[in-house]
């Protein structure tokens, strides 16, 4: 007797749950939350958070309830996580993810749960072309374009000979192989060091001198970049050799490097002085609420949230038809704080990409300003290899 | 050639900044047959109280003595109170227990300095470049830091082989009881051991801070190296770990710079860095293991060790 009386209290409270959640998107959020680069993961947050406070933590009629988890940029973690969030928690949408391998490894676990997942950083090669998938959309780039917009800068600045630099794994690969693309000049040298990990440079720094180069490219992200900055200052080559970076110099790692990165020219999809308002209401709140700049990492997660968003208010909230939800961020309804954004076929942004340099602003703080534009309306090379199925 | 004598000398100073936390380690281990992990966090806690007082007293000097004196202190204490009640248990317990400690140390800093990792800029004097001969320059600091380890290195020697301490701690490392029994203060020789591995390893910590950034878990990176030192140098033996580092250090550093141009012959750039950066990094364990099956007792062991 008891028994059924508890199991029918049970049903009810179970069916109550249900019915609430109706009135929720849940979403799952993963990315580095401890360890030295635990800055990147806290400054996506950050730039998620922020949307969501502009919003009134509500996508459409939906409250928002986000679950946060910590892959500690490790691949085997990430899925980890990514699998507790899709089976245990049973969330709409997984979002986050800095680093490629990481993404790479949780990409299949919602592929295969039919749940959206959106990277608000990393863009494996792998994922643009022959791997794309119905359910996965980038809100950043793919890894090669920064880069590639890198390299015909270097092409306009005449560099002749080029030494290349980046750590050993599959956003290091894509990288190197994006400056390569479009770079017309002689790659001199070429080196991938270990990841993560490797704390001293002086090898390749060496190497570097013995040979001379007309200019350096590495990409170094989070802390190992100003790891690397520091120790080729050490090296008395900076000044002597000019290096050029791709997500190595920025908002995490300026307040580190300071006067050592003044003058730096790197090239990125947005920067922080972009003239548009969502980017200028962005940027000014951010600054309030954090006190300091935003990086791209966090702008990129502003547009995820955004994008989000986006799709749950074209849907009226009805986040069990899928179909409806792909085509609604297929449209990418949203103002970007990069002024404008939309989608190739392969679920990856066509979008501007712009040089910038790193300058002290009238307080003294370091910051990035554009002083150019490199590539307009540029679509990654892999989207034709997309079957999209 | 002038790349080889930079890449050699790259190996020496990685090897000293090794054997300054090795020596402790190796000293510990031999006399107090204790193995501590926590060992890589006192090298983490030296960089950061570096990175800390350094830039408080505006002089590298007086903040790096400020920066050892708190690691020995915290080498005193953390003996005192978590590895004392350890001594007698088995290496089970003893890992175990300090590899708690570890993760204490991880979240500690993380509570006290943030997530975040610091940076602490070369002092101005040593931060240029010195010119060795024909196109080989070199940076002052990293030399600075190469003669700094040798006479520590020798100060050492000179402590252990020459002095009555160090005969003590000698007959202490090859037998503790005997040494006890003919009427030598063996706890006090432990405490002043685990003392002296405390100020190396913050050394150590302090040399590293300019050159790595100073970042939550940098001495578990270094611990693994460090154990490999020891083990491949004998356990208990000061010379041993010096040789052992040389030899690893070595090893690191030439086989980073010279492996990838050789695979390159027969692999493409990427393939070649990637088997290069593991055939480097296996390199080092594959001479252990060699060690261990040939010489077991490592190939510099302290005299009377059995």
């Amino acid at each position: 007797m008891l028994r059924s009386v508890v199991s029918g209290l049970a049903v009810l409270g179970l069916a109550a749950a249900a019915n609430a959640q109706t009135n929720k998107i849940k979403i799952g959020y993963v990315n580095t939350f401890s360890g030295p680069n635990a800055f990147i993961g806290n400054d996506e947050k950050d730039g998620f958070e922020l949307a969501l406070d502009h919003l009134g933590r509500k996508m459409g009629n939906l409250d928002v309830q986000m679950i946060y988890e910590d892959d500690q940029i490790k691949p085997e973690v990430g899925r980890q996580v990514t699998e507790k969030l899709l089976q245990s928690d049973k969330v709409d949408v997984v979002t986050g993810y800095n680093w490629s391998n990481v993404l790479l490894a949780s990409v299949k676990p919602a592929i295969d749960a039919k749940t959206f997942i959106i990277s608000g950083n990393a863009g494996p090669s792998q994922l643009a072309g022959e791997a794309c998938s119905p359910w996965f959309f980038s809100a950043s780039w793919q890894n090669d374009q920064t880069p590639m917009a890198l390299g015909e800068l270097l092409n306009r600045r005449n560099v002749k000979k080029l030494f290349v630099l980046a750590p050993n794994y599959a956003a290091g690969k894509d990288m190197a192989a994006g400056v390569k693309k479009t770079f017309k000049g002689e790659v001199v040298g070429e080196e991938y060091t270990r990841w993560p990990g490797q704390v001293d440079f002086s090898t390749e720094l060496s190497k570097v001198r013995s040979i001379k180069p007309d200019a350096v490219w590495v990409f170094y992200p989070g802390q190992a970049g100003a790891q690397f900055i520091q120790q080729y200052s050490q090296a008395g080559l900076l000044g002597q050799i000019p290096i050029y970076s791709s997500f190595t110099v920025d908002a995490l790692t300026l307040p580190q490097l300071k006067d050592l990165a003044l003058g730096h020219v790197s090239t990125q999809e947005w920067v922080q002085d972009l003239d548009n308002p969502a980017n200028k209401k962005f940027v000014g709140d951010f600054r309030k609420k954090y006190g300091r700049y935003p990086s791209y990492y966090s702008a990129q997660n502003y547009d995820a949230a955004m994008l989000i968003a986006s799709a749950v208010v074209a849907t009226g909230g009805k986040l069990d038809d899928k179909e409806a939800f792909r085509a609604a961020l297929e449209k990418a309804d949203f103002q970007s704080v990069r002024g404008k954004f939309r989608y190739n076929t392969n679920h990856f942004p066509i979008q501007d990409f712009y040089a910038q340099e790193v300058v002290k602003d009238a307080q003294g703080e370091f910051t990035m300003k554009t002083i150019g534009t490199v590539f307009t309306d540029m679509k990654d090379v892999f989207y034709e290899k997309c079957p999209m199925k | 050639m002038s790349l080889l004598i930079e890449q050699t000398l790259n190996g020496v100073q990685l090897a000293l900044l090794l054997f300054l936390v090795a020596a402790g380690l190796t000293l510990v281990f031999g006399i107090m047959d204790f193995m501590n992990l926590s060992h890589g966090s006192l090298f983490m806690m030296g960089a950061y109280f570096a990175a800390t007082f350094v830039p408080m007293t505006g002089s590298f000097v007086l903040g790096g003595l400020l920066a050892i004196m708190c690691t020995t202190l915290l080498g005193f204490a953390v003996e005192a109170i978590w590895l004392r009640p350890l001594f007698g248990r088995g290496h089970l317990d003893q890992v175990l227990g300090t590899f708690g400690l570890v993760l204490f140390f991880n979240d500690f800093v993380r509570l006290v300095w943030g997530a975040a990792g610091r940076t602490l800029a070369v002092p101005q004097m040593l931060a240029g470049q010195v010119s060795l001969g024909p196109s080989l320059t070199y940076p002052v600091y990293r030399l600075v830091l190469i003669g700094a380890g040798l006479v520590v290195a020798g100060g050492l020697y000179l402590l252990v082989q020459r002095t009555k301490a160090g005969m003590v701690i000698r007959a202490a490392a090859s037998d503790r009881d005997m040494a006890g029994a003919i009427g030598a203060d063996v706890t006090l020789v432990s405490t002043f051991v685990f003392g002296l591995g405390a100020a190396l390893a913050g050394l150590a910590g302090l040399f590293a801070a300019p050159l790595l950034t100073v970042q939550i878990g940098m001495g578990d990176n270094i611990l693994i190296l460090t154990l490999v030192i020891i083990v491949i140098g004998g356990l208990g033996s000061v010379r041993g770990a010096f040789l052992a580092a040389l030899i690893v250090g070595l090893i690191d550093a030439l086989g980073r710079a010279y492996l990838p141009e050789l695979l390159r012959l027969v692999l493409s750039p990427v393939a070649a860095s990637t088997a290069a950066g593991a055939l480097s990094s296996v390199a080092i364990y594959i001479l252990l293991a060699a060690v261990l099956l040939v010489k077991p007792q490592g190939l510099f062991p302290a005299r009377g060790a059995r």
